[in-house]
């Protein structure tokens, strides 16, 4: 049986070009990191750190040439010599330009901390992840291992590297002392990745994903690993300072860069002796852009962290 | 449980056996020796001071010489003090240091959370900036500044401050307070992070939908969760604020075991170069093995026994 | 919430148990509190000692954060009056045999060690042998072998019945030495010879590591002693002049960082301090502030060149090195503390054979002339075939320390600048930096010496070819035979013309640069006088007075 049905054609009308796009959805799709952009340059404060760091970058290489004066470059007769026209950060106890070492120790520190923190980032989620998705019994080993790594004297470590690696001659130094840096420093990074991963692994996103067959790299890659960017960033962000001032503390004691050469932490450092006889400036100086740094980093890093997670999207 | 723990105690064992055999490699390949100083020191004096302290040996005798030791809870003595025994050193040192570290890990434990919670639930408000203001501030000034700052801004103009030293609670404000920053910064910043991952989970939305106070939720639900990663890095964090810091320790004049970890090495003092190095992994791994029963305990989700998996 | 919070205290109880015991203890037994005079507050001087001391029993000791303590609670057969002379301290006189090495000393009456016992002569019999016991395995039991048969018995090749010590009776002491030694009298007062009471160490081995059970026959008794925080002494009132004594007591806290210490200087928590941060010396003394005293110090900054790396081996290179380095602006504009540059490696202080000062018989032996120093430099690049360029290849090694640090980075800027040359800097760690001058792995190196004695020859057999702290590696048959000739003879004449000729040919092969001579500056509040300051000693509190009224 064939139902009849009669429409006269007058009933419809052509429709208009510009309906035709009615049923589509109106909001542009937008892939993930065009988007982590659009939202990281709504953060005025994000912003303002990544502005920094760019400008920092950018004078960390421009600012030694500025004022015509040598990061090296010493004058007996303008030894501490407060902030003037010439000399615009002063000079310190050998008569050397502040701001072009100010300038010249913010590259060493860029540097330092950012490879550092890198190298963390790198072991320390690599081996925090594979430690949480495992067997129990290789995470258990896993860890044991970090722990021992963690507990060993990092100064020793330091000394025996630079020893071993001090025939290499002055210019692979900053290297060496990277890689020493970084050798246990990864350790607190790995287990807040195992412990984020443990958390997520049992959640129910993973439990569903895995009953449809989904393989653990494919859970680990497409839902622990961004899930846990969030709390990994802030730990970015807070390894670069720390690196910074594990070379600071180096150089305190007497394994950092080798001097004339400087960074923002041994410019602090060999400011301290100004403090007490009046040369504040010495110390103030260096460490307003030791601090300067570190809150760009850390503002950046809030930033990212939101702009990352999709959960927070408006 | 108890075969957890069990086996959690023979991991232990092995761990430290480990960082023994590491460390005693590593500290037996630097160079230098607890005996050289510029001095005009004859070579049979020196020789001599070797055989004393038994490191004419070969090194695979001291070392099973060493372990012997261990086993029996002796960490040998000193070769820099003639009145002091490693043990005796630790035993003095550690209260110093952990009482500061303590106080420190108090002080950071009970700002560091609220601050981050409160500058999540404010997020991109003004208590949201102020928080991580604060917390930045904690983590942008290295500790040999903070404690040079503190002793010439604060103990030289507070009248009842002293400027170092050690003796009464006065002397242990300022050090715990430097030593607090960082830690303090850590916690608030990871907390905020993870508070607000928290805040956008579903549990969240359907607690809100149900109506319950929004103090409920933050307290019962929120912030329970929002402190599991926190309570992963305690371990790391309380294990180095309760052995104490050499940089605070020295500017602050205080006779606890953080200077022995710097001293120890620069000095080539074998013994108690790995007397401190096994005390601090003995006190990481007990806080590391805390911090895994309070995940479990406080994360229902996670379980550690066979039958969970 | 809960279950997390009951969690975490738990965690902190755990450790609040681990430290109930460790609530800070109350401070020592202070000094003062013994001392009968309840109206007047007693007179305890506070000052600062940099680090913990290894041990103190002087025979241990091994260093100034031990000598200071030493040096106030113990006293020798000599001791040093307020002018830095020897004087006769426990013993009284002595006579020396015509053989030049027998030397008997006559004990003074009336001498107690602080538990009323009576010092003897045969207490120093057995403390001289006991610091020479190859068991004991002292460090500096090597400023003993200037007895006979020391080093032997020190080494093991000897028995102790034949070192040259012996009490003749309670009060006469027979010293035999291996060979003249004309500064032996001085040595007597240095730390490794001071006595300790033979019965209280016989019955006690433990005796020096507390407070309560250390006997000294000095000024000063300890009577508190907190690991790595504070050592007391009060003063010993069975010292034979305890009347010259007018402190009650020293507190000496233990704190190793240098601007602190000053900080509680300033703060008014130390009457006295020693060492000063370099900046603040600078300040003081551009200020003309008299709390500011340089001391004198006999001591040697120089830099070691490598003569067994080429092309260090040269000499016209060393010299180069040395003239276009300008002392002048380094004690001037960098050290600050009133260091005077050096004109050779023995310092101003010591006399010579007509109780002149011996510096000036030996003559400015090191200056800085650019032109002259350019002019060899080109001739040592010619003779060694190596050019300015190869320089950056080289570095100068030093140890951590700011002070080093300036000066290294000074001198490198002032060869930058005179010879062309970009010697590279190279900071170790201390041990890193002994290891690798024994090695010989190293081309220019900081070093620096503080005489053990007021003698030339404690600098000029640094030199000899096997000396153990010729890190320079000199090698000169001609010096070592000056030096040898030197040491065996208590002949004035032959020995200061013999040390002036070998520290001229050492100068002349510039086997070291030397930098400068160092101070020792100190801080005292105007209410403190009577200190002193012996030449290569840590000032002296004995005879110092403060008065109260102003503190």
């Amino acid at each position: 049986m064939k139902a009849e049905y009669n429409f006269s054609p007058d009933l419809f009308t052509v429709a208009a070009k510009e309906d035709r796009n009615k049923e589509k959805i109106h909001r542009p799709s937008i892939r993930y990191w065009p988007d982590v952009w659009r939202r990281l340059k709504m953060n005025h404060l994000a912003m303002t750190g990544l502005g920094l760091i760019i400008l920092f970058s950018i004078l960390a290489f421009v600012g030694t040439e500025i004022n015509g004066f040598k990061y090296f470059e010493q004058n007996y007769e303008l030894i501490n010599v407060h902030p003037d026209s010439v000399h615009w950060f002063g000079t310190d106890e050998l008569g050397r330009d502040l701001f072009t070492r100010v300038w010249y120790g913010t590259r060493y520190s860029l540097f330092i901390g950012v490879m550092a923190a890198f190298i963390d980032f790198a072991i320390g989620v690599l081996y925090g992840g594979i430690a949480g998705v495992t067997s129990r019994r290789i995470d258990s080993v896993m860890m044991r291992i970090a722990e021992v790594i963690y507990s060993i004297p990092y100064l020793l470590v330091v000394i025996l590297i630079s020893v071993v690696f001090s025939s290499a001659g002055q210019g692979s130094s900053l290297f060496v002392m990277i890689f020493a840096m970084t050798l246990t420093s990864w350790v607190p990074m790995a287990i807040l990745v195992r412990g984020q991963v443990l958390q997520l692994k049992e959640s129910e996103y993973a439990l569903a994903s895995e009953s449809l067959g989904a393989d653990k790299s494919w859970i680990l890659r497409k839902h622990i690993i961004p899930n846990t960017l969030g709390p990994i960033l802030v730990n970015v962000t807070l390894s670069i300072p720390r690196a910074i001032f594990a070379e600071a503390t180096l150089s305190f004691l007497g394994l950092g860069i080798q001097a004339p050469r400087s960074s923002l932490g041994a410019l602090a450092n060999d400011g301290l002796a100004g403090l007490p006889v009046g040369n504040a400036y010495q110390i103030l100086i260096p460490a307003i852009f030791i601090s300067l740094t570190m809150f760009a980093f850390n503002v950046l890093g809030d930033g990212l962290r939101d702009a990352l997670d999709p959960r927070l999207r408006k | 449980m108890k075969k957890y723990l069990l086996k959690r105690l023979v991991m232990a064992v092995v761990t430290i056996w480990a960082i023994i055999t590491i460390t005693f490699l590593l500290m037996h390949s630097v160079p230098g020796n607890p005996f050289r100083a510029e001095n005009k020191m004859p070579k049979v004096v020196y020789e001599n001071l070797l055989k004393k302290y038994g490191l004419d040996r070969p090194l695979s005798e001291q070392y099973f010489i060493y372990l012997g030791k261990i086993v029996r809870g002796d960490f040998g003595d000193s070769m820099k003090s003639r009145v002091e025994t490693v043990n005796d050193m630790i035993e003095r040192g550690f209260p110093v240091s952990a009482h500061i570290g303590l106080q420190a890990l108090i002080i950071a434990l009970c700002f560091g959370p609220a601050l981050g919670a409160v500058a999540a639930l404010n997020q991109n408000k003004w208590p949201d900036y102020f928080s991580m203001i604060l917390a930045i501030l904690g983590i942008s000034v290295p500790s040999f500044i903070m404690g040079t700052v503190f002793i010439q801004f604060i103990a030289r103009n507070v009248s009842w401050l002293p400027i170092g030293g050690w003796g009464e609670f006065r002397h242990s404000l300022l050090p715990s307070l430097a030593l607090a920053f960082l830690p303090m910064a850590q916690i608030a910043r990871l907390m905020r992070s993870s508070m607000l991952e928290v805040l956008n989970q579903d549990y969240i939305k359907t607690a809100k939908s149900k109506g319950i106070s929004k103090a409920t939720v933050v307290l019962r639900h929120a912030v329970r969760n929002a402190i599991l990663p926190v309570v992963s890095i305690l371990g790391t964090v309380a294990s180095n604020l309760l052995v104490g810091s050499f940089v605070i320790e020295k500017i602050f004049g205080i006779p606890g075991l953080g200077m022995f970890f710097v001293m120890s090495i620069s000095n080539r003092d074998y013994p108690l170069i790995m007397g401190t190095t096994i005390f601090y992994a003995i006190v990481l791994i007990t806080l590391l093995l805390l911090v895994d029963l309070a995940y479990m305990m406080i994360d229902p989700r996670i379980k550690l026994t066979k039958e969970g998996r | 919430m809960k279950k997390s919070l009951v969690l975490v205290l738990a965690m902190l109880m755990i450790f609040s148990i681990a430290l109930s015991a460790c609530a800070p203890k109350a401070p020592a037994e202070t000094p003062g509190g013994e001392t009968p005079a309840p109206t007047a507050e007693p007179k305890i001087l506070r000052t600062n000692n940099m680090s913990e001391p290894g041990s103190l029993d002087p025979a241990l000791a091994q260093g100034t954060h031990e000598s200071w303590v030493l040096d106030h609670c113990f006293e020798g057969l000599m001791a040093r009056d307020p002018s830095g002379k020897s004087v006769p301290g426990m013993a009284k006189e002595y006579t020396l045999a015509d053989d030049d090495v027998t030397y008997t000393f006559t004990l003074r009456d009336g001498i107690t060690w602080s538990n009323g016992d009576p010092v003897t002569a045969h207490d120093f019999e057995y403390s001289w042998k006991r610091a020479l016991d190859p068991d004991l395995a002292a460090d500096y039991a090597f400023q003993l072998y200037y007895l006979k048969g020391g080093e032997a018995y020190n080494t093991g090749a000897g028995s102790v019945d034949d070192v040259g010590v012996k009490a003749i009776d309670d009060k006469t002491l027979e010293v035999v030495l291996a060979s003249p030694t004309a500064y032996f009298l001085e040595l007597t007062s240095f730390y490794t010879y001071y006595p300790v009471n033979k019965k209280v160490v016989e019955a006690n081995p433990d005796w020096a590591k507390d407070a309560s059970t250390h006997v000294s026959n000095g000024p000063f008794r300890l009577t508190g002693w907190e690991h790595n925080a504070t050592i007391t002494m009060a003063k010993n009132e069975t010292y034979y002049d305890k009347d010259a004594i007018k402190l009650d007591g020293i507190e000496l806290s233990i704190l190793a960082d240098e601007n602190t210490a000053w900080q509680k200087y300033e703060g008014g928590e130390f009457d006295f301090l020693t060492p000063l941060p370099q900046a603040v010396v600078a300040q003081l003394k551009a200020n003309g502030n008299p709390e500011l005293v340089i001391g004198g110090e006999v001591g040697t900054y120089y830099y070691n060149l490598n003569s067994k790396v080429k092309p260090f081996d040269n000499v016209k290179i060393r010299k180069a090195l040395s003239l276009t380095l300008d002392t002048q602006t380094i004690c001037d504009k960098i050290a600050q503390g009133g260091q005077i540059p050096a004109e050779g490696v023995v310092p101003f202080g010591m006399t010579d054979e007509n109780g002149g000062e011996y510096r000036n018989g030996a003559g400015k032996l090191a200056e800085y002339n650019v032109e002259e120093g350019k002019k060899l430099f080109a001739e040592g690049l010619a003779e060694t075939g190596f050019k300015a360029e190869d320089f950056s290849k080289f570095s100068i090694l030093y140890n951590t320390s700011e002070a080093h640090k300036k000066i290294a980075q000074a001198a490198q800027e002032m060869w930058r600048n005179n010879l062309g040359i970009e010697i590279q800097l190279e900071n170790v760690d201390f041990q890193v930096k002994l290891d690798r001058e024994k090695a010989g792995d190293y081309q220019i190196s900081r070093a620096g010496w503080i005489g053990d004695y007021i003698d030339p020859m404690t600098f000029i057999d640094l030199w000899v070819s096997d000396g153990a702290f010729n890190d320079a590696k000199y090698n000169n048959p001609e010096y070592d035979r000056l030096v040898k000739e030197a040491k065996n003879t208590t002949d004035q004449k032959i020995r200061m013309e013999n040390m002036r000729k070998a520290e001229q040919m050492l100068m002349a092969d510039m086997a070291v640069v030397p930098v400068y001579f160092y101070t020792q500056p100190y801080a005292q509040k105007p209410y403190v006088t009577g200190v002193f300051k012996p030449l290569n000693r840590y000032p002296i509190f004995t005879y110092a007075d403060m008065d109260m009224s102003q503190r």
